[in-house]
């Protein structure tokens, strides 16, 4: 009772905003297509957002996930070119490779591996060397943004053929919705349901007693950072589907958006507090409002504006009833 | 001793304090003498901070009344405090860490430039300050920041802003707590140069041979009262410490019924490498054992060393006569230790989190297959250990702030229960909880010992190791300075043992 109390905000808002947008835009908004575009569109910005909610309420924040978005992106490219037999003068003139299926899957999965490896350097980063997390990922920002440009000397990777991450169907739903789906369910069994998950809560509540408590603080903060590093790397190969490229200037700003749909969802900056409904709510509201903004004619910067707003607004929201709670 | 004149700076009246339901001073009286020293003693909880936070204007009195130097004194706060010219000095130092001594000497009141006025004059400040610096012939550099200075230099430096204020009263709180003896001889010269310049200094410690040495006057508070105010000359150590720690042992603490058994949990040697050890007890099954001892005496940082959550230099632990291996918290409760910890906001409970969780926490592997949890079985042992630890909630899933503390504190020994630990450290279990939640405390560790656990109860409060304990350690300095039974000591002995200071010389200071 409690818990869906807490929700009902974020959760009010949207329904707010959907039923807004459909007066207001009736005959663009609500249609299968607009709504399948809609969901499409988040995927991937909900996927990097559901780690992210593990990373805030381990009391933590990873700036750099934007950066390790193009880093994945491009070396998940790279390895797709290079299994698929392309010739090195080709692949870095960023000439249309003929991709094969088992090169796609690889390069993938060289993608979620090297997101894993960049959340492994910021966790231990931020454990063995005992820094704020914004540091190390103010840091590690620069770093992976700067080695995605290395990696082809500015110039994007094209991977026409691999759009299946984006367009690409299963049981007449596109595939990055499963994707978004799938992780959203175990992401909510692992924050819900497992130990590593109430550690979670429990190290982001309050350090000193959680290792008090017996926790092994440092590995599991390491396993937090790790995890949002490999949904990224998922979050990467989408982006790559739908541009049919990897860039190097691929998730700048990023981190604001992702960050944005966990506290609107929620999830408190100091710890201890969020959900992953709330997290999805946070995504889809932020999904909805740039949509219904857009069919309206809205531009984009405006739009930054009025989402600028709405956390505040949030927060702010979330704050006024929590007090009321305790008093 | 200089002649002391017989003007008033301070006299309270009849002053009275509560929190809540809680009194804490009660019909407190007590004069201060112009150019005196006037040592507060007491207890720890006895009403001495309160007190002083109600002179410098940090809490207002319930009743009773103030005055300074026979004008009525009522702070609206600490700078009115600071105004009429009382200054406090804290334990812990209110200095801007990253500024120089001048620019904290000067703090809110700094110096300007004739032309452009508002242009700070540093170069005044820096002399002014070098120049009180000399008079009171110590060697700091005005320029130096605080935070390259140690922690007796950083106090010189409260000092001498005090008297920059020109403060006709400084309160000083257990200041030799985190000094060496060096820089206490030196802190002593300042005190009687102060004194002899018509400064009423409020001495607050716990140290018996600096209080005979400094004072002029001597208070001693119990439980909020004054139950004794008057020249030092007209009494003595020994009396000092039966009036601190007089109180009746009323018939509050549960009768207990003892079976005590082979030795469970044993420390050779144990140390850190700096403050602490070597250090040596055991504790056998059913037995409570108290550890007895002031505030900083090392009590809690030998707990944190015997369950691994301080690196640990030196020692053995041994459980069932077999040495054991603890380097964290967790191989300290896999091998069956509980600890629950002085401070239950700070280190026990998350308290955002849900009662629920809170008891479960270190108990989550005996209610998970392979890393995932049984919600409904962790639910079910919640509460029935919750109710086993006697507590009172809305419903488990509350956030575990909105108890009251003797409920929290009811949460922790539920978490302990329920982890089935053989050896339990408490440490100040009642701190802070009314009167009936301390008793329900009592019966619980009462009934946990008679389970055959092993129990060490840290506690500042003599009354109560006397109340609950079967054997006394008392510390001092890191180390375990006696080991006592509890039927052939006394408070006054366990007193005597925990503040004679016999190492430090400080005999010789005048």
């Amino acid at each position: 009772m409690n818990r869906f109390a807490k929700q009902l905000l974020p959760f009010s808002t949207l329904i707010f905003i959907i039923s807004l947008w459909t007066f207001l835009v009736p005959c663009t908004f609500l249609t299968a297509e607009n709504m399948m575009n809609v969901l499409t569109r988040s995927a991937a910005n909900g996927i990097m957002a559901a780690g992210m909610t593990f990373v805030i309420i381990s009391s933590g924040i990873d700036l750099s996930v934007g950066s390790m978005l193009g880093i994945s992106g491009m070396m998940g490219a790279l390895s797709m070119l290079v299994l698929s037999g392309g010739s090195w003068a080709s692949i870095t003139s960023g000439q249309n490779i003929d991709l094969v299926v088992p090169a796609m899957v690889g390069g993938t999965l060289v993608s979620v591996l090297v997101g894993g490896l960049c959340g492994l350097f910021n966790g231990v980063c931020i454990t063995r060397l005992k820094l704020a997390p914004f540091i190390v990922t103010l840091g590690s920002m620069s770093i992976f943004r700067g080695l995605s440009y290395i990696i082809n000397d500015s110039r994007p990777y094209a991977t026409a053929d691999y759009i299946f991450l984006d367009s690409g169907m299963v049981l007449g739903i596109p595939a990055s919705i499963w994707l978004f789906a799938l992780t959203f369910a175990i992401c909510s069994f692992l924050l819900g349901h497992t130990r590593f998950g109430r550690y979670v809560y429990a190290i982001g509540s309050n350090r000193d007693t959680a290792f008090l408590a017996g926790i092994d603080v440092n590995k599991v903060l390491v396993m937090v950072y790790t995890l949002i590093g490999l949904l990224t790397g998922i979050g990467a190969m989408i982006y790559c589907s739908r541009s049919s490229s990897a860039q190097p200037t691929a998730g700048i700003a990023l981190e604001m958006d992702v960050i944005a749909a966990c506290i609107i969802g929620g999830c408190s900056p100091s710890g201890g507090k969020g959900t992953m409904t709330g997290t999805l709510i946070g995504t889809l509201l932020i999904s909805f409002l740039r949509n219904g903004l857009a069919l309206l004619g809205m531009s984009t910067n405006l739009q930054l504006v009025v989402i600028g707003f709405i956390i505040i607004f949030a927060v702010t929201a979330d704050r006024l009833a929590t007090s009321r709670e305790s008093n | 001793m200089a002649a002391v004149p017989d003007v008033v700076a301070l006299e309270m009246h009849g002053v009275s304090k509560s929190f809540g339901s809680t009194s804490v001073l009660d019909d407190v009286s007590f004069k201060l003498r112009r150019g005196t020293v006037h040592a507060i003693c007491g207890e720890n909880g006895a009403g001495k901070s309160t007190l002083m936070k109600i002179l410098s204007g940090v809490h207002r009195a319930d009743g009773g009344t103030m005055a300074l130097f026979g004008s009525p004194y009522n702070p609206a706060g600490p700078l009115d405090a600071l105004d009429s010219g009382i200054a406090m000095i804290y334990q812990e130092l209110n200095l801007a860490e990253h500024l120089t001594v001048a620019e904290n000497i000067f703090l809110g009141n700094e110096l300007h430039r004739s032309f452009p006025s508002f242009q700070l004059d540093n170069h005044a400040m820096v002399e002014e300050t070098r120049r009180l610096v000399s008079e009171y012939g110590f060697g700091i550099d005005p320029e130096v920041r605080i935070s390259s200075l140690s922690v007796g230099e950083a106090q010189l430096v409260e000092l001498l802003k005090a008297i920059h204020r020109n403060a006709r009263i400084i309160v000083m709180d257990e200041p030799t707590s985190s000094l060496s003896s060096n820089e206490t001889k030196r802190l002593f010269e300042i005190i009687f140069e102060l004194r002899s310049r018509g400064v009423s200094v409020v001495y607050i410690s716990h140290r018996m041979e600096e209080i005979f040495l400094l004072a002029d006057d001597v208070s001693v508070l119990r439980d909020g009262m004054m139950v004794f105010s008057g020249p030092a000359s007209s009494t003595s150590t020994p009396e000092v410490i039966r009036l601190m720690v007089g109180r009746e042992m009323k018939d509050f603490y549960p009768e207990r019924h003892v079976t005590v058994g082979s030795v469970t949990f044993e420390v050779r040697d144990l140390g850190d490498g700096d403050c602490i050890g070597p250090v040596s007890f055991s504790v056998r099954a059913g037995e409570i054992v108290g550890m007895a001892g002031l505030v900083g005496a090392g009590r809690t940082e030998i707990a944190d060393l015997v369950f691994g959550a301080a690196p640990r230099a030196s020692g053995e632990l041994l459980l069932d006569g077999r040495p054991i291996n603890i380097g964290s918290p967790a191989q300290a409760i896999l091998h069956g230790i509980g600890y629950l910890t002085e401070d239950r906001k700070r280190t026990g409970l998350c308290v955002k989190l849900p009662c629920d969780w809170n008891i479960t926490l270190p108990n989550l592997s005996k209610l998970s297959h392979g890393g995932v949890v049984d919600l409904a079985a962790e639910r079910a042992a919640a509460v029935d250990f919750g109710e086993r630890g006697g507590v009172k909630w809305p419903g488990p899933d509350a956030p575990a702030e909105s108890l009251s503390g003797g409920n929290q504190q009811k949460l922790l020994l539920a978490r302990w229960l329920m982890a089935q630990s053989r050896f339990l450290i408490f440490d100040e279990p009642t701190r802070g909880i009314d009167i009936g939640a301390r008793r329900d405390v009592y019966l619980m560790l009462n009934r946990m010992a008679e389970e055959g656990r092993a129990i060490l109860v840290i506690s500042s409060d003599l009354p109560e190791i006397f109340g609950v304990c079967d054997r006394i350690l008392v510390v001092r300095d890191g180390r375990i300075v006696a080991d006592l039974e509890t039927g052939s000591t006394s408070p006054d002995e366990v007193m005597k043992y925990a503040v004679t200071n016999t190492d430090i010389g400080r005999k010789d200071v005048k």
